[in-house]
């Protein structure tokens, strides 16, 4: 077995290497080919993993120690077990169908090669941060999947608006990966190991382990630890407020966004807490912290995702609040559950992305939701699956997100650490949202009259097999893959012992399928959902004045939504021009006087004198060089003999 | 009564006769090169003096093998020598002061 | 004479043989195949003789020729080490040293030889092998020096190099004199357990230790010791500096492990103040002095004065992780001043010797690839990640901390800090300066072999980077052997 654990991420990166390096070389096909035999290779090797694990088989173990460095060792190390295995087989599927749709996506772009090698090399990347047994690996995959990302945000570097967005996300990701490596380093510290299962079967001990830190008060080791490694997880999975960089990210190329803005990436901090779960269950301070922001980014997300017209964006802001689910599934110790999620939304999110860049190709990269409507005659495929997509997202049984999002709201509802109450009252308001904004784009883009103009209308034609093939293929999870697992989640056997069991876990009634649905039809978040179809419903097909209206007569809040809150303009007083105004200062008075004129420049000029005076030892006479040795002789001599 | 410390001293002597001899002269090469004979005899008479106190043949082996080297290092240091004064048409110490710095 | 007597030194055996057949053939070959042939057979020579230490080589200690000689993981790695280097040395210096006439047999010879020496060098368990070993090398490099025998400037820096090489030894020579004298032995794994049962005055005892120091610290070039070294390494035609840089060095590790942390081990406190303060003045003195070099081989004979101060400190700390790091330290310095010295050679031409650093202006311009190795391996002279040199000393500052000398340690990164200067100066040169104009541009015309070897050189201090875990545990287990 080891060896296909070796093979998984290794097959992406020999695929990534001669995309890369010898891509213009042999070709757009042979490039295209290749990648995909790499990751196809990987995903049936994960599936091969996956059921083994089920089987009941775990790996924990080192494949290479790259260096061991005062008692520490640093390792490249594979920990494989049922949540490494569904996400290598989440990652590897959805990462395989974005690479067969990209070949119809991106088959004009003159960076054809590029962007196969990236994407290769994001999945690589996924792979060793999934599969890592160690905080140091971990750190490496989390690292190269960022890199990648920005890489593919900017793929369009000629975009004054794509290399922005790049430099935004970079940033604001750097604010997550500070608390990250601190929280790394605190684990070093506190531990003394990077190994997970010696950090894990240590930490009950070092529960009650304080750091006095700032202002006094007294902080729990655990908690430290947990809330740092938490704030890596804001950065990459796009929490409230370190979420502005997800919405710009759609300047990438589309799949992009579904492979890594939606299905695989932004999900690193929730597997990340996952992950630590052992540590997480140490620490209710922690798990509030984390009900609280995953309450607000799910709600306040879905409502800005109401009033945005760029499809894309709408897709996007419909992730950052399924993001916010999946964290408040965290806080709730319901890790199990929002692993679940995490999954059935990689499998629908990805599908709409998809389906929103076929659309988008229709109409030759238009992106604004106002100039469509009407397409489900001219793209029935791309129709049907976007309509499944949109019902696993809004939660309507007997599709994928019903059941995970009922998971999610029951275990929250179960929860009662501080900030329950909140989360619980924000995820149900979200349902509604979701719902109205998920069909708000069905309806505005496929049903109703055409509004786009008279020439895109007329090459309006369904998208290439590459392109529906994979938007099937996604389509079948989405619709099944929520009842199909939902009885082990909820069993508690999903994950096996790979996360800590949380209080709220198993339910004991209607513990299949069926049975859920049958008590969804008695719970108030299904009829949430039903109610926003309607509303949705309402406004864009029976009554399509009403949108206009409502958001005259509440123009403050529509405001409100529209300009995301003012998290942008904030930042962008705050730290963008802050910051420009303070370096300006800095660089003035401190650079140019201070440390230009007199630490460096003076600490240059006075080494340089230095060496020139001191170039002058060496004489070229002989004699001094042997009567140096001599000196040094002597001194050495009375050195030793006086002491 | 000779001691060994009287044989340590003369090799001592020695030893920095020859030591003031390398950085003292600034005049002629060859006098430099009869300084490093020197240097090593003074060894050898330390060598012997105690491979004979301690009653033990490895210090006088030891000293064949210095002197066969000493053989060895002078005929490299003529040779090296006459490069020099091929190169430069003099052997004086202070004129060996191309390389500097 | 036992089986194991040969075995033990076959590799040396085999080597001297083979420099004695190579100069026998020399006579007697016609001229156009004695440079054919003194090349191959002695790069055959080399890789038999790095396979022989391979595959007779002992983790722990087995002794030969009556305890003269030992091998154990150390020696053979290290043999290894100095075969590989100085067929790599070959390698590079034919096409410079054809063109100046010294590629003929006493080339090959007196490498062959100086290798036998190293060897020895490193094999020693006894004074006299150890004092045998160093004056073949010894008298090898004074020749190799001079081998340019129409150059003022070599002949000068072959006797600077020779008397003060005779001082060096004759003051080794004199603290080894010492030693037999207060502890009756030879034997180097005997001296520790001796030098402490003797009792009386201690000035004898910190006389021979002292002696017995400075002749050690002169052979790796250390301050106030080093003052051959700029001289030498300008004065000597590229293709000797180039072998003088690099396989010596390993040696000299060898003989200092040995003698001072093995065999004058128990008087480890007394000699570890002094190294501290040689070796702080060499990181200072090399570092600074090489700023304001115009000479490149100069100014790497500063640079390398540093390094000899850098590595200095993984053995002062007196315990087995910093004699491993030390000896990684010197290993990974060996491969980058390799390299270094071979886009030197390879950028010599006839009549240029391409030793000015403002000849170096433009050089990705003209010569991208010649440019971008240079920049790989000034970067890991320089120790900046991710290149091997920023391992080697980030394993000796680790050394250094774990000892308890942070301060030490502070001091060595500033002072490695000023070194960077001079390292990126040259980037800066042939990145940012202009093509020189005023004379004619060097020209990257290395032979095959050579292109092939100084890519892969080049490469490998990035490269390596993932493998370089391995090159500490093996340095580890070599060193932990012996203590």
């Amino acid at each position: 077995m080891k060896v296909i654990y070796l093979l998984v991420p290794l097959a992406c990166l020999v695929a990534a290497i001669i995309a890369g390096f010898w891509g213009a070389k042999i070709g757009n096909s042979a490039t295209h080919r290749i990648t995909i035999t790499g990751v196809g290779l990987s995903f049936v090797l994960s599936v091969v993993v996956l059921f083994d694990v089920l089987d009941g088989h775990s790996f924990n173990g080192s494949i290479y120690t790259w260096g061991t460095s005062g008692g520490v060792s640093f390792e490249v190390g594979f920990l494989i077990d049922h949540l490494s295995a569904v996400m290598m087989a989440v990652v590897t599927f959805v990462s395989l169908m974005v690479h067969i749709y990209t070949i119809g996506y991106m088959r004009d772009d003159p960076g054809y090669t590029r962007f196969f090698c990236y994407i290769a090399l994001f999945t690589f990347a996924m792979l060793m941060l999934v599969m890592a047994n160690n905080f140091l690996q971990l750190f490496f995959g989390w690292e190269a999947v960022g890199l990648v990302s920005y890489l593919l945000i900017g793929f369009w570097f000629k975009r004054e608006s794509a290399v922005a967005a790049n430099l935004k996300a970079f940033l604001v990701n750097r604010v997550g990966d500070l608390g990250f490596i601190l929280g790394i380093a605190a684990v070093m510290y506190l531990f003394g190991t990077l190994d997970y299962s010696a950090v894990f079967s240590a930490a009950s001990e070092k529960q009650n382990a304080v750091v006095t830190g700032v202002l006094g008060y007294e902080w729990s080791w655990i908690t430290l630890i947990c809330l740092l490694l938490f704030v890596g997880a804001m950065g990459k999975s796009a929490q409230v407020p370190l979420h502005v960089w997800l919405p710009d990210s759609m300047e990438g190329p589309t799949p992009i966004s579904a492979l890594i803005h939606a299905a695989t990436m932004v999900t690193a901090g929730i597997f990340l807490v996952a992950r630590m779960s052992p540590l997480f269950e140490l620490s209710t301070t922690a798990s509030s912290v984390i009900l609280v922001i995953g309450g607000l980014t799910a709600l306040s997300m879905a409502l800005v995702g109401l009033v945005q017209n760029d499809i894309k964006r709408v897709v996007a802001y419909s992730t950052l609040s399924q993001l916010g689910y999946m964290t408040v599934a965290l806080g709730a110790s319901a890790y199990s559950v929002a692993i679940f999620h995490l999954a059935t939304h990689a499998f629908f999110k990805a599908l709409l992305f998809l389906a929103a860049g076929s659309v988008i190709i229709a109409l030759h990269h238009e992106q604004d939701m106002r100039r469509m409507g009407g397409l489900r005659r001219y793209m029935p495929i791309t129709y049907i699956t976007s309509v499944i997509g949109s019902l696993a997202l809004a939660g309507i049984p007997p599709f994928s997100g019903f059941f995970s999002k009922d998971a999610i709201i029951e275990a929250v509802h179960h929860s009662n650490i501080p900030g329950a109450g909140l989360a619980y009252a924000a995820v149900l308001m979200g349902v509604v949202v979701t719902a109205f904004y998920s069909f708000r784009l069905i309806f505005m883009v496929f049903h109703g009259e055409p509004r786009m103009d008279k020439q895109a209308r007329s090459h309006l034609k369904e998208s290439p097999w590459v392109v529906t093939v994979p938007l099937v293929l996604l389509a079948i999870p989405s619709l099944l893959s929520g009842g199909f697992l939902v009885e082990s989640v909820l069993g508690g056997h999903f994950l096996g012992d790979a996360v800590a069991q949380g209080p709220s876990a198993g339910e004991g009634d209607h513990l299949t399928a069926v049975g859920l649905m049958t008590h969804g039809f008695l719970a108030a978040p299904l009829w949430l959902a039903l109610g926003g179809v309607f509303l949705a419903w309402i406004f864009y097909v029976r009554v399509p004045s009403l949108p206009g209206n409502v958001s005259q007569r509440l123009s403050l809040i529509y405001r409100i939504l529209h300009r995301k809150y003012g998290f942008d303009q904030f930042y962008q007083w705050l730290f963008a021009s802050g910051g420009v105004r303070l370096g300006e200062w800095l660089w003035k008075r401190a650079d140019i006087a201070l440390i230009d004129g007199f630490a460096v420049n003076g600490t240059a000029n006075m080494v340089g004198w230095f060496s020139r005076v001191l170039k002058r030892l060496q004489t070229g006479y002989v004699y001094h060089y042997a009567f140096v040795m001599i000196i040094g002789v002597v001194v050495f001599l009375s050195w030793g003999l006086w002491s | 009564m000779i001691t060994l410390s009287h044989y340590l001293v003369l090799g001592a002597i020695l030893f920095a006769l020859s030591v003031v001899g390398i950085f003292l002269n600034r005049k002629n090469l060859v006098i430099i090169l009869m300084a490093i004979e020197l240097l090593l005899l003074a060894v050898n008479m330390n060598f012997i003096a105690f491979s004979y106190y301690l009653d033990d043949l490895a210090g006088q082996v030891f000293v064949f093998f210095i002197l066969t080297v000493a053989a060895a290092e002078a005929a490299i240091g003529l040779a090296i020598l006459i490069v020099l004064f091929r190169n430069r048409r003099s052997i004086n110490v202070q004129d060996l002061d191309q390389l500097s710095g | 004479m036992t089986n194991q007597d040969i075995l033990v030194v076959l590799p040396e055996i085999v080597i001297a043989l083979m420099a004695c057949f190579i100069l026998v053939l020399d006579l007697y070959l016609p001229a156009t195949k004695k440079k054919k042939f003194g090349y191959g057979l002695s790069l055959v020579t080399l890789m038999v003789g790095a396979g022989l230490s391979i595959v007779y080589s002992e983790p722990a200690p087995v002794y030969g020729l009556n305890g003269l000689v030992l091998m154990d993981s150390l020696s053979a790695i290290l043999k290894v080490g100095i075969c590989i280097s100085t067929g790599f040395v070959l390698v590079y210096s034919r096409g410079y040293a054809d063109a100046r006439g010294l590629w003929k047999g006493e080339f090959f010879a007196l490498a062959l030889f100086g290798v036998v020496g190293m060897m020895v060098m490193t094999a020693s368990n006894h004074l006299l092998s150890l004092y045998v070993g160093l004056e073949l090398l010894a008298l090898c490099l004074y020749t190799m020096v001079a081998l340019r025998i129409d150059s003022t400037a070599a002949s000068e820096a072959a006797m600077k190099y020779f008397v003060l090489g005779a001082l060096a030894s004759g003051i080794l020579l004199y603290g080894m004199s010492l030693l037999y004298g207060l502890t009756g032995t030879l034997y180097i794994n005997e001296l520790s357990a001796s030098i402490v049962r003797h009792d009386g005055s201690t000035l004898p005892r910190t006389m021979a230790l002292i002696l017995v120091l400075v002749g050690l610290l002169f052979k790796i070039g250390a301050v106030p010791f080093h003052m051959w070294v700029p001289d030498v390494y300008e004065g000597s035609p590229t293709s000797s500096t180039v072998y003088l840089a690099t396989a010596p060095k390993l040696a000299g590790f060898a003989i200092i492990l040995r003698l001072l942390a093995d065999g004058l081990g128990s008087l480890a406190t007394e000699w570890q103040g002094m190294l501290l303060v040689v070796s702080i003045i060499s990181l200072a003195l090399g570092n600074i002095i090489a700023i304001a070099q115009s000479n490149i081989k100069r100014m790497l004979a500063y640079s390398a004065i540093a390094h000899v101060g850098f590595f200095l400190l993984g053995i002062l700390t007196g315990e087995v992780s910093g004699y491993a790091s030390a000896m990684a330290y010197i290993l990974i310095y060996a491969v980058v001043t390799l390299g270094a010295f071979g886009v030197i050679l390879a950028l010599s031409s006839k009549g240029v010797e391409a030793d000015l650093i403002e000849d170096y202006s433009g050089l990705n311009q003209s010569h991208p690839w010649a440019a971008f190795i240079m920049l790989l391996l000034m970067f890991s002279l320089a120790g900046i990640p991710p290149t091997i040199g920023f391992y080697a000393k980030l394993s000796v500052l680790q050394a250094v901390v774990n000892a308890g000398m942070t301060w030490v340690a502070v001091v060595a990164v500033v002072l490695s800090v000023i070194g960077a200067f001079y390292y990126l100066r040259i980037v800066k040169v042939m990145y940012f300066d202009d093509l020189a104009t005023s004379h004619p541009g060097l020209q990257f015309r290395p032979k095959q072999d050579a292109r092939i070897l100084l890519t892969i050189n080049g490469l490998a201090v990035v490269v390596l980077m993932p493998w370089i875990g391995k090159l500490t545990t093996l340095c580890e287990g070599a060193i932990e052997v012996l203590f």
